[in-house]
């Protein structure tokens, strides 16, 4: 993966300094919070409802051994022995203290880290595909690529007070694993006549309003890509909304200019920054490349994997649900499951980090992702291998089977920690696997992915779930609506609402009643949940979750 | 017409721990919300507010959260600061562990 040079290290010490400096300002009262605030937001450190939170960034959600064991180590020293790894493959780190945090990003930039945009009005984190560089389907590895625009965004001077976030998503594949269209701007590598370019789709966002990304240009030359972007980019500067916070992202600009507009303000401004551009980028997109290679994976007999396939029926569970084919025959894709029945989805103890770090070392190429999904990756792991990853981590409890399963559950931290949470999402994710395990129906119903977000903000991505689940306050109770039929993948639509909300004491039943509806009403096992729904509409599964109260109250 | 003022508390995040904070009466910044100073008269807890917003080498972020009076002192009445006041549900972090939990 990309290292830093003498230049990026440079240039995170220097930026630390001056965080640095400023923390102590604020503290010595030469600061205001006003002023302090964009900064801090601008190093990632938010202010939660118990505490502080930094969040800081892993790149396309990409680490090796060294990162890894550092986040175990910040975890441990600052802050209460674990993280959150969050739906933009970010960390988060929920008590740390302000004093603390300049030496947590002096310790971060050791390893080659920062929580530099993780938060504020600019380019945030850029996000790939968790199986870059391992999946048989992709045309080239998305995440160099991520990289150049990671090193082009980041403290450019044009782009740190845009009208809000924006973030962007690199992927090089037909299959869509990092919700590229759900992004501000998603860049899809292809290939057209032999040369290689971009897919740039602009638009695409959750919130209070979701939307899908539109396709801004169907081809853009490999050697565009910066420009177009920087065009993109200043267009959206430019025109996009400063009045009014709800209507400031540029799916909003889109929508209200209409898509030939934005693309028209974008191809005039083109000629201007292609100019500008002498073709340096390219040549450094080059030296990124070299760092990417992916590793040689040497011939490796899989007999020992498949032998413990036809011996061990947990490992077979396991195996069935986390380990996805690699583009090398006697390789696997590994998904470490973050999602154990009952915990917190998402987070990771600072041992259960270094088991991670020790196992990609051992058997891993030393390469880690964290996902969108709020699980983590070992993409390159012999599938003779296997068996011994496994047992290592069903020591630390990261063996759960259920990768795509109903339990494996996407849930931003909610009011738990978030001061922006209009309701608790953590225990609803919890109470729902909790339910599925006592059922033990997960296998059973397959693939069903489900959601939940805390507020309308949407960070835990309720609005692509095929199941989706927002918390809201209702008359001062929290209150859970539930969306149906949205698709995170690269057929990406957004849910429609079922109807009233439930209580908390009501959701985890709910969903009960919507998964034994979908198991009666599935043509098969082999029909998933959301192509169920497609088949047949709202209609039915809103009668098992309406009908059955309606009933019971009749009855009373 | 105004609306009937409510009884209210000044809280606040501490400025280096980061942990929830209100101010009592004595004007310290308590980690416990029964010592908080409950404000029933609404130019009172404006100004009472101005003054904490004031202290920002102690604290950020100070505004005005509803409480009840309770037998052992205000409580809250909404979850969001039951929530801030205890800590999070899913761990035994924040207030509850330090002991200074009144649920």
């Amino acid at each position: 993966m990309y290292q830093y040079n003498d230049f990026d290290t440079a240039f995170i010490a220097e930026r630390n300094r001056q965080f640095r400096a400023q923390v102590d300002r604020r503290v010595a009262g030469n600061l205001t919070e006003d002023e302090f605030r964009p900064l801090r937001l601008m190093n990632g450190l938010y202010l939660q409802l118990h505490a502080y939170m930094l969040r800081v960034a892993i790149p396309y959600g990409s680490l090796d051994p060294a990162k890894l064991r550092q986040l175990a180590y910040l975890a441990e020293r600052w802050d209460k022995g674990y993280g959150h790894f969050t739906t933009r493959t970010n960390i988060q780190y929920n008590w740390p203290k302000l004093s603390d945090i300049p030496d947590m990003l002096d310790a971060l930039a050791e390893v080659g880290m920062h929580a530099i945009q993780t938060s504020g009005n600019t380019i945030r984190n850029v996000t790939s595909d968790h199986f870059a560089g391992a999946a048989a389907d992709e045309i080239e590895d998305p995440r160099p690529v991520a990289e150049l625009v990671r090193q082009w965004s980041t403290d450019h001077p044009e782009f740190q007070f845009l009208p809000r976030k924006f973030k962007i998503a690199v992927i090089a594949s037909d299959s869509d694993r990092a919700v590229m269209k759900s992004h501000d701007i998603g860049l899809k590598i292809v290939e057209r006549d032999g040369a290689r370019g971009f897919e740039v789709w602009v638009g695409g966002g959750m919130g209070r309003t979701p939307m899908v990304a539109k396709l801004l240009r169907d081809f853009l030359p490999r050697a565009d890509l910066l420009p177009y972007l920087e065009s993109v980019l200043a267009t959206y500067n430019r025109i996009g909304r400063r009045d009014n916070k709800y209507k400031a992202r540029i799916k909003i600009t889109v929508h209200e200019n209409g898509l030939d507009e934005i693309r028209a303000l974008v191809e005039d401004e083109f000629p201007r920054r292609r100019a500008a551009f002498s073709g340096v980028d390219q040549d450094w997109l080059a030296r990124i490349n070299a760092a990417f290679v992916t590793p040689t994976l040497s011939e490796r007999d899989a007999a020992v994997y498949y032998a413990a396939r036809d011996a061990d029926a947990v490992f077979r569970a396991w195996a069935d649900t986390n380990v996805t084919a690699h583009k090398h025959a006697d390789h696997g894709i590994v998904t470490i499951s973050l999602k154990a029945h009952g915990q917190t989805p998402g987070d990771a103890s600072a041992d259960q980090m270094r088991l991670v770090a020790d196992l990609a070392e051992n058997y891993g190429h030393n390469d880690i992702r964290a996902t969108h999904a709020q699980n983590l990756v070992l993409p390159h792991v012999a599938l003779a291998d296997i068996p011994a990853v496994h047992a290592a981590l069903k020591a630390v409890g990261l063996a759960t089977a259920n990768i795509g399963l109903a339990s494996d559950i996407i849930a931003c931290p909610g009011m738990d920690y978030c001061a922006l949470a209009t309701a608790r999402s953590i225990p609803v994710a919890q109470g729902i696997a909790t339910r599925l395990e006592e059922l033990k129906i997960e296998h059973e119903v397959g693939h069903l992915q489900i959601k939940i977000s805390g507020c309308i903000n949407a960070c835990g991505h309720h609005h692509v779930g095929h199941i989706g689940i927002l918390g809201l306050d209702r008359a001062g109770v929290e209150n859970y609506q539930i969306t149906l039929g949205g698709d995170a993948s690269e057929t990406t639509a957004i849910g429609t609402r079922t109807g009233p909300g439930f209580a908390y004491d009501e959701i985890v039943p709910a969903i009960e009643r919507l998964i034994f509806a979908y198991l009666d009403l599935r043509e098969g096992p082999e029909e998933t949940f959301l192509e169920a729904y497609n088949r047949l509409g709202m209609a039915p599964f809103k009668s098992a979750l309406y009908d059955a109260e309606a009933r019971a109250h009749a009855a009373e | 017409m105004a609306q009937e003022f409510t009884p209210k508390v000044v809280t606040a995040n501490a400025l280096i721990e980061g942990d929830v904070v209100y101010l009592t009466a004595a004007d310290t910044w308590a980690r416990d919300l029964a010592q908080a100073e409950v404000l029933t008269d609404e130019a009172d807890a404006d100004y009472r507010l101005l003054q904490a917003q004031a202290r920002a080498g102690e604290i950020v972020g100070a505004y005005l959260a509803d409480v009840k009076h309770g037998p052992n002192g205000p409580e809250p009445t909404h979850f969001r600061e039951d929530f801030r006041r205890k800590g999070p549900s899913n761990l035994f972090h924040g207030k509850q562990s330090e002991g200074l939990s009144r649920a």
